[in-house]
């Protein structure tokens, strides 16, 4: 890469910043087809426009720059209880209506469910949280190549045995989101997002080691360039002479960000969907003891913190706070309008979608409370015979959120007489989804939101079976 | 001569879209456009819930100037849009400026799968029954199978590629699959059963399979695994069955042997071609030419023919795959390897279908050779780290094997093995083959479709992630 001021580059972002991100503008489009719902059908209409720039440099040179802007609609029709949904990658009017009578047809061939249909207004008001930052727009195309330039750089001055970078990346998009119902429904929202992420490679005699790391915000001035940088560089080194462990019995230490994974993927078989149609191992335990009592957490899109935070559902509701589990005991659960009519509880405004999907109950912004463990160095102090994880492998094959059985790869460090000890890999730590909550036996101090929208302090989980050589 | 998508784009467009392109100087450039259908029928809880249907259509301006590209996409396919998004690619590709060229391609006969029946003029009708028939058939089948869902998919991808060296392409893909979970309730909790099948083929593909079958087949699997025990941790013999074990391949040395990643040292294979790379039982290849497999395509995403490529012969790596940024990079022929998830995405190198060759043992002969060990009938998906070679795959049907017989059921846990050494401790490859269940794989955030298959295999010691001693 050359020159810091080319005029081409200049007029690029101009280019970028002169297309306008509307929410209202949104809104009227889809309100418009809205107004073409007939007697006894109900419409909902969602319509999404976005624009995104992801720069990836390799070697102090811009490897691709990438100017992407996208439309979409999406349109979910009910018509006597059967349900039919049609999306378009565009706002071109004469598609609009193609793609409302495509979701027509389609709602003929569906069978009849007397709670199918779209979400009824509630009359919880919205908290109002502003998740838009104009800096998003002006910010030049030059800017946000030096961003991962540098992150790039830094990485490779990090240590003498980084031998690479495989990628260094900036990110960041701008976009609206609006929602209309036959039901009376208006809603719309507009975000902005910046992400920096990238992998180090550190020299191990025959092998690479590599070490990820990853910040996400709102704008750029908010990510945290040093901390990705020097994250990925430690992950990396601290690997180098990594050996397979024996098997043995032994506690994990889960930083915030390990947390948030582990957690995650536990409220994830807390959603209603999953819940009534009898796919999780937490269905019909609510009051019952499920978790450590000092473990309590919620999903919470209220928060203005978290990079979770909404006012609105996928279904134009509001967001609020939903208590999960508190003191170990299950309360309840997240339900999108439909699943909350079968339940008979109603929607606890936890619907999420895109425009080329319908919406499904899942979580916006899962915040664990903070405990008593302290920090996590204070945590592995107290380990006796544990692993620090730096990452985990093989979630979508290891993890059956139906029955719970919980197996992934794992890197990381062996915590011995709470020091850290050795580095280990090619090996997997195995258990369940309902033992790792009843297993958790420290619950940190240090709580951290996190790009993920997750909000968690580090945990520690006792008994957990790690599985390597056979000792 | 029939033109596919010539009903969304002139070829005088395209010319003066890819002169914007290089308007600035810049080495080439490069139009995708894309127009994708699809359609899907959703059964689940005993109700056909909906049906959905999509439509995209838009295309991808790719710029390279030196190690640079630039790349736009717009989903407005009118030439003021076209010409702005050239525009914006080789602005973003910062070419030293000057040096008009103009471009002119001819278009080229037409391409496309083989489709007896293309799915669009299917009834939907008759996509319910199908879903309908496997939900009854599941259900039937024990009374233990507590919920069963199932999906009917369809889709149709036309493209078209033209570019600054002259290419001028398209490909007309069609895919269909069909897919059943069941969730079997027991004394020990729940335990789930999945079958998937999915060919570029119309919907002649329900012709070739019987429905009843597929959701026997995960009802049953379902079942089996309510009286598994948990699977044993430590290292093992591993035997893995046909079909679905292509994934250990994908996992272990694909990905590793993607030119783009050797290239950047993200890969355990770099420097390795000549070299001894695995076991001499094994040959791997990787063909994007085999007529109705999930992964095959005519042209690819960047407009060069699909090839059938040997990746290891005998053991010997032979090759890496190659799409045209690498391939011009190191100035040889693309393999046919670059593609791209949508004309929102750029291309880069990936597999099509990957398959090990068949050798001579039977299956019976492989696994009665083991005393103590695992089988891994029925893999899930994986993920690997291709720098350091370690991967992990899911399995979602294994048994013990003792003395020489498959014995008890396991549930599901991972296995994870280093890519290299894992090539090496292949000590027997059967004479039966199988193509796997339709798959997607995903690279920096793009997903494809691809195949692979492998026949009955052993290795001689993998790490088994279960919770047992």
């Amino acid at each position: 890469m050359t020159s810091s001021s080319s005029p081409s580059m200049s007029s690029s972002s101009k280019n970028a910043s002169s297309i306008n991100i509307d929410s209202a503008q949104l809104l009227t489009v889809a309100s418009r087809l809205v107004e073409q719902a007939e007697p006894g059908e109900q419409l909902e209409v969602a319509c999404g426009h976005s624009v995104s720039t992801t720069v990836r440099v390799y070697g102090g040179e811009v490897e691709s720059f990438t100017n992407a802007e996208s439309h979409g609609v999406g349109v979910r029709v009910i018509r006597d209880g059967r349900e039919g949904f049609a999306s378009a990658g565009t706002l071109d009017p004469a598609l609009l209506d193609q793609t409302l009578a495509d979701a027509r047809d389609n709602s003929n061939y569906a069978e009849a469910d007397p709670d199918a249909g779209i979400a009824e207004p509630d009359g919880i008001a919205a908290v109002d949280i502003d998740l838009w930052r104009e800096e998003i727009l002006s910010m030049s195309s030059q800017e946000k190549i030096d961003l991962a330039i540098q992150l790039e750089r830094r990485v490779l001055d990090g240590d003498d045995r980084i031998s690479g970078v495989r990628v260094s990346a900036y990110g960041d998009s701008a976009g609206a989101f609006a929602l209309a119902s036959s039901a009376g429904i208006r809603a719309r929202s507009q975000a902005t997002s910046a992400s920096l992420s990238v992998q180090a490679l550190a020299d191990d005699d025959d092998r690479t080691q590599t070490g990820s790391a990853y910040d996400g915000a709102r704008k750029a001035a908010d990510l945290d360039l040093e901390w990705v940088a020097d994250r990925a560089v430690s992950r990396a080194i601290d690997l180098i002479g990594a050996s397979k462990p024996t098997s043995r019995t032994v506690s994990l230490v889960l930083d915030p960000h390990l947390s948030a994974t582990v957690i995650g993927l536990i409220a994830g078989t807390l959603t209603g969907d999953r819940i009534i149609k009898k796919r999780s191992p937490f269905v019909d335990r609510v009051g019952e003891e499920v978790a450590a009592t000092s473990l309590s957490f919620i999903d919470d899109p209220t928060d203005p913190d978290s990079l979770g935070a909404d006012s609105h559902d996928g279904e134009g509701l509001a967001c609020r706070s939903n208590p999960l589990v508190v003191d170990g005991v299950l309360q309840g659960y997240l339900f999108d309008s439909y699943n909350g009519r079968r339940a008979g509880t109603g929607s606890t405004g936890s619907a999420v979608r895109g425009t080329r999907g319908l919406p499904s109950p899942g979580i916006h912004a899962l915040s664990v409370a903070a405990g008593t463990g302290g920090s996590l160095d204070e945590l592995i102090a107290g380990v006796d015979e544990g692993v620090l994880v730096f990452s985990l492998a093989g979630l979508h094959s290891g993890v059956n959120p139906v029955s719970g059985d919980f197996s992934v790869g794992v890197e990381g460090r062996v915590i011995r007489n709470g020091q850290l000890a050795e580095p280990i890999g090619e090996c997997t730590v195995g258990s369940t989804l309902q033992r790792l909550l009843m297993d958790i036996s420290a619950v940190g101090s240090d709580r951290t939101h996190l790009p993920s929208g997750v909000s968690t302090p580090s945990l520690v989980i006792g008994d957990v079976m790690l599985s390597g050589a056979t000792g | 001569m029939q033109r596919t998508l010539g009903d969304v784009i002139e070829e005088q467009v395209v010319n003066r879209v890819l002169s914007a392109g290089l308007a600035q100087g810049a080495d080439f450039a490069e139009i995708f456009v894309e127009d994708v259908e699809r359609s899907g029928v959703n059964l689940d809880d005993g109700r056909v819930e909906n049906l959905s249907s999509s439509r995209d259509r838009g295309a991808g301006i790719r710029v390279i100037s030196g190690e640079t590209t630039g790349f736009a996409h717009t989903a407005d396919l009118s030439e003021d849009r076209l010409l702005a998004a050239a525009k914006a690619a080789a602005d973003a590709a910062k070419s030293p400026g000057g040096g008009v060229r103009t471009v002119e391609v001819a278009a080229s006969e037409a391409r496309g799968s083989s489709v007896a029946v293309p799915p669009g003029s299917v009834d939907k009708a008759r996509k319910v029954a199908l879903v309908r028939r496997a939900d009854e058939v599941a259900r039937a089948y024990h009374q233990a199978i507590s919920q069963v869902s199932a999906r009917q998919g369809d889709n149709r991808r036309r493209i078209l590629v033209a570019n600054s060296d002259g290419v001028f392409a398209t490909d007309d893909q069609t895919r269909t699959n069909f897919a059943v979970t069941c969730v079997a309730s027991g004394d020990t909790g729940l335990q789930t059963g999945y079958e998937s099948i999915g060919h570029s083929i119309g919907f002649e593909l329900f012709d070739r399979y019987d429905v009843d079958q597929l959701a026997t087949n995960a009802a049953e699997r379902a079942i089996t695994k309510l009286e598994a025990r948990p699977a044993p941790s430590g290292t093992h013999v591993v035997v893995i069955g046909p079909g679905s074990g292509g994934v250990l391949f994908h996992e272990a040395c694909g990905h590793g042997l993607e030119a783009d990643l050797v290239r950047k040292g993200a890969s355990a294979f770099a420097g390795q071609v000549g070299k001894q790379v695995a076991s001499p039982l094994v040959t791997l290849i990787d063909d994007g030419t085999m007529p109705g497999e999930w992964g095959h395509y005519a042209v690819d995403d960047e407009g060069q023919p699909a090839s059938r490529n040997v990746l290891i012969e005998k053991g010997v790596l032979v090759d890496y795959m190659w799409d045209g940024n690498r391939a011009r990079q190191d100035n040889r022929r693309s393999s046919g390897n670059g593609r791209r998830q949508s004309y929102r995405h750029l291309p880069m190198v990936r597999m099509t279908n990957t398959y090990l060759a068949p050798g001579d043992q039977t299956p019976d002969e492989i696994i009665a050779g083991v005393e103590k060990g695992v089988y891994v009938a029925k893999l899930g998906g994986g993920q690997v780290n291709t720098a350091s070679g370690d991967f992990v795959f899911g399995m979602t049907e294994a048994y013990l094997i003792e003395d020489g017989k498959i014995t008890s059921p396991l549930r599901e846990g991972q296995l994870i093995g280093n890519g290299p050494k894992v090539l090496q401790q292949i000590d027997a490859v059967g004479n039966d083959f199988e193509m796997g269940p339709p798959g997607t794989c995903g690279k920096d955030g793009q997903g494809v479709p691809v195949g692979d298959g492998v026949p009955t295999l052993r290795v001689t010691e993998m790490t088994i992630g279960g919770t047992a001693a």
